[in-house]
């Protein structure tokens, strides 16, 4: 392929593309991100590419393997075009029935059809699945429709577009007030105004300025942007371009996680493509303009994610944040005025660019525009990634999308915004979610993780769990984090432990004051938010877990007791076999009774208890009943002896 | 600008900290030193600042002052946040004569929280004094967050740090002192004159690249 060296050209290359494509052809389309990766992806495309060749179909039907499509929990996931009928859970021996019935004979296979938990309803097409539904994907749209290691495929769906628009059509200034028409805040977590962002860095004296992606996605559970860099880095790549055009800037970094092989291997096909159709390098499509990008690799700290912190860490030294202002916009790496984005961020400018502001501007609420990606985990019945507009209330996202809580759980709260998010309760499922409504509920929208939990949950312990790993992510620079959050943990942990004081709350209280008020960056200043929250809304839990050593949720191991109801015990034998610390005793007709000194509180016996009995019970800030009488031990009913 | 209703003149690059101290207001700081670059380590300079972006509380060592700041130094919150600032520290090193001496002022307990077992405030002194002033690099930090702590480089320390001891009295605790013995103990008893030429050479070798 030669290089593209004027936008009539690459037009006349997409038209030749298109062309060629047959759109009612049929294609078989595989979810190859790296959630179906882990339940067997490459498995089943093996046995794809084999039955094809087998039955004959080899040439005549597109089999593409494509990057996350966001239903996880159901992976791996198989949709065949053109009809897009979806089935879920697919394994390399559904394979040949699949090819032979419902690409040959256009029949459908029931068993691998998404089924309605309730109802027990069947669903063909995709996009009458309920988890796609209520989704609006705009940017994670493509990676189910592209093969993210071909550019043709992204130029097939209009790709690069929203780049000869800017280049060729568009002042830098119009560029920048567009993004900042279409009300685009920042997706990596603060929620800053883009375009503003953009023109601080524009209008920053001086000639050399960077523009940076950030993928260094480190929020447990998060995983939006690695399945976006995955899956369509040439989205990202796109924003890329056209935000260094506003800027002024002719380089680029991309910071990705170490942990992330795929993003990058992705990222680097994406680019060398880009670079030999002349997108990227000299002189892009004839425009006169020129940028180039290097990929850095990042060593996994959480608190790189810190705009400053992963300028120290491109620059090569240790990652630690540095003072704002001199905000990155004026100075930043290397001294000179840089860019930093988050890669939803990037990834949304070509559609502003394409589509035009007005047309994202009315998706979402008054103050946040356009469509969030969420990761939704936890005690939700569909794991996976969701792309909803602004301004959907919590409780759509949770049932509606979510499919609700499993094993007929009650919801207790859901933690948004990462591990210096906060816990929103039950009476907060109807709030609106925007930048604004989730700070004023306590939390925030940070990169978009949602941790849904149960009534099984406890909230202290939530919050000792988070703080704990914040204080492990803690760059040490500054004392009220690295010590504030030291000492939050240490008091949390013996919360939890049956050890906590009265006056915890309060010394909890001013050591949160104080990192929030006077740490140096966004980790120290948001990471006590999980214990502020969690008392906003549960501090009835804390103050039973100070004053009555009680664990409300029969959570915290050092509160808790498990006891044998005698009343309900059939002498089943099977907890006595299950239990590894041999705590209980026991015997055919004989009543079970758990040895308090002996029980390591492990839980199996609760599970393993069949519950139709459920004589196996919880109890926490209540003393142990004695154990049954020997005399009164042996079950002598329905016994066939007796 | 205006530095707790004093009317403040100042031109160029200064921080909030430098153009107080000039006025005669005095801010307290730890990790401070007027010959290294500012860093804003241990926040006792917290200062609330009034300005175009509203009013916050800032570190006076690293902030920039600019035209039509109104700064206060003192007020209950910024009190209240360097008392319990100084009581985290006095956590690591109760005996401190510098944190001792503000703890009096603030009012702060140093028994607040439970004793830690390393006596580092990690205001960081040492390390940017050896690696700015005496551009020799022989102290540094290793890990990160609490797992934190200074750390002698034994073949630079060897060669460099008998004759200098400079960083030794800027220590607001005494644990450099005793991280140095400890690395002296270990790498070069006796001191650096007894480490054998072919052990220089495998330091300058290491240390040069």
């Amino acid at each position: 392929m030669t290089r593209i060296k004027s936008p009539a050209e690459l037009e006349d290359f997409r038209k030749d593309l298109l062309a060629r494509r047959d759109p009612a052809a049929p294609c078989i389309t595989l979810c190859s991100g790296t959630a179906c990766h882990a339940t067997g992806s490459e498995q089943v495309s093996a046995a794809i590419k084999e039955e094809l060749v087998r039955q004959g179909l080899g040439t005549s039907v597109e089999f593409k393997r494509t990057g996350c499509h966001g239903f996880c929990e159901k992976g791996p996931i198989l949709v065949i075009g053109p009809e897009e009928t979806c089935y879920l859970e697919v394994s390399p021996k559904d394979v040949p029935e699949i090819i032979s019935s419902t690409l040959k004979e256009k029949k459908i296979v029931d068993r691998l059809l998404y089924t309605d938990p309730t109802t027990g309803e069947k669903t063909a097409h995709e996009s009458d699945i309920p988890f796609y539904k209520y989704q609006q994907r705009i940017v994670f749209g493509p990676n189910r429709r592209i093969d993210p290691r071909r550019v043709e495929d992204y130029l097939a769906i209009g790709g690069y577009r929203a780049l000869i628009k800017a280049l060729f059509e568009m002042t830098p200034d119009e560029v920048i007030d567009e993004v900042k028409k279409a009300g685009l805040r920042g997706r990596g977590g603060a929620g800053f105004p883009t375009g503003i962002k953009w023109e601080a860095a524009r209008k920053a004296p001086g000639e050399t300025k960077y523009v940076v992606v950030n993928c260094d996605e480190g929020d447990p559970g998060a995983y939006m942007d690695r399945s976006i860099m995955e899956g369509n880095p040439f989205g990202v790549l796109e924003g890329l371009i056209i935000g260094a055009y506003a800027i002024g800037s002719h380089e680029g970094y991309v910071y990705v996680r170490q942990e992330y092989p795929l993003a990058v291997e992705n990222l680097g096909i994406a680019m060398e493509q880009a670079e030999k159709h002349g997108l990227l390098g000299k002189d892009i499509l004839g425009s006169g303009f020129d940028f180039d990008v290097e990929v850095h690799r990042g060593a996994g700290a959480f608190v790189c994610g810190e705009e400053t912190a992963l300028l120290m860490s491109l620059e090569g030294k240790a990652g630690e944040p540095r003072p704002r202002p001199p905000y990155p916009a004026v100075r930043g790496l290397w001294d000179k005025p840089t860019n930093i984005n988050n890669v939803e961020t990037w990834a949304t400018v070509p559609l502003i660019i394409d589509a035009g502001a007005d047309r994202f501007a009315s998706i979402g609420t008054e103050k946040s525009k356009g469509t969030k990606i969420f990761s939704l985990v936890g005690k939700i019945s569909n794991t996976g990634l969701v792309e909803v507009p602004m301004g959907i209330t919590l409780r759509d996202i949770i049932f509606k999308i979510g499919g609700g809580i499993p094993n007929g759980k009650k919801f207790k709260a859901v933690q948004t915004g990462g591990p210096s998010g906060g816990c929103i309760p039950e009476d907060k499922l109807d709030l609106a979610v925007g930048f604004d409504e989730l700070a004023r509920a306590g939390s925030m929208m940070g990169s978009g993780g949602m941790i849904v939990m149960d009534e099984d949950t406890c909230m202290v312990d939530v919050a000792r769990y988070f703080i704990d790993f914040l204080t492990d992510e803690s760059c040490g620079k500054c004392v009220p984090c690295r010590e504030g959050l030291r000492q939050m943990h240490k008091i949390l942990t013996n919360i939890t432990e049956g050890k906590g004081n009265k006056g915890d709350i309060e010394l909890l209280e001013m050591v949160a004051e104080t990192a929030v008020e006077a740490s140096l960056c966004a980790l120290g200043k948001t990471a006590p938010n999980p214990f502020l929250s969690t008392l906003r809304y549960f501090r009835d839990e804390y103050e039973a877990h100070i004053n009555e050593k009680r664990c409300p949720a029969l959570s915290c191991k050092a509160l808790i007791s498990y006891y044998i109801d005698p009343g309900k015990c059939q002498a089943c034998l099977i907890c006595l076999r299950n239990c590894s610390a041999k705590a209980i005793d026991g015997g055919k007709k004989k009543i079970h009774v758990i040895d308090q000194g002996k029980c390591t509180k492990c839980g199996v016996c609760f599970e393993v208890c069949p519950s139709r009995f459920g004589a196996v019970k919880k109890l926490s800030g209540e003393p142990v009943p004695p154990p049954v009488p020997e005399e009164a031990r042996m079950i002598a009913k329905k016994s066939k002896a007796g | 600008m205006q530095i707790d209703g004093k009317q403040v003149e100042v031109t160029g690059e200064t921080t909030i900290l430098e153009a107080a101290r000039r006025a005669g207001i005095s801010i307290p700081t730890l990790c401070h030193d007027d010959r290294l670059a500012p860093f804003g380590g241990c926040r006792l300079c917290i200062v609330e600042a009034q300005g175009r972006l509203g009013t916050r509380l800032v570190a006076s060592c690293v902030y920039q002052a600019e035209d039509d700041l109104v700064v206060t130094t003192r007020s209950e919150k910024i009190d209240r946040i360097r008392k319990t600032l100084l009581e985290l520290l006095l956590a690591h090193a109760p005996e401190s004569p510098r944190l001792k001496e503000m703890a009096e002022e603030y009012g702060a307990d140093r028994d607040r929280f439970d004793k830690e077992p390393s006596f580092c405030v990690h205001c960081g002194l040492c390390v940017r004094y050896c690696a700015e002033v005496k551009k020799k690099n022989a102290v540094g930090f290793v890990e990160r967050g609490i797992h934190k702590e200074i750390c002698f480089i034994p073949e630079i320390a060897a060669r460099e740090c008998r004759d200098c001891k400079e960083c030794f009295e800027l220590c607001p605790t005494s644990y450099l002192q005793a991280a140095f013995v400890m690395t002296e103990a270990l790498a070069f008893p006796g001191g650096s004159g007894d480490i054998s030429p072919q052990e220089q050479a495998a330091g300058e070798k290491d240390t040069n690249g």
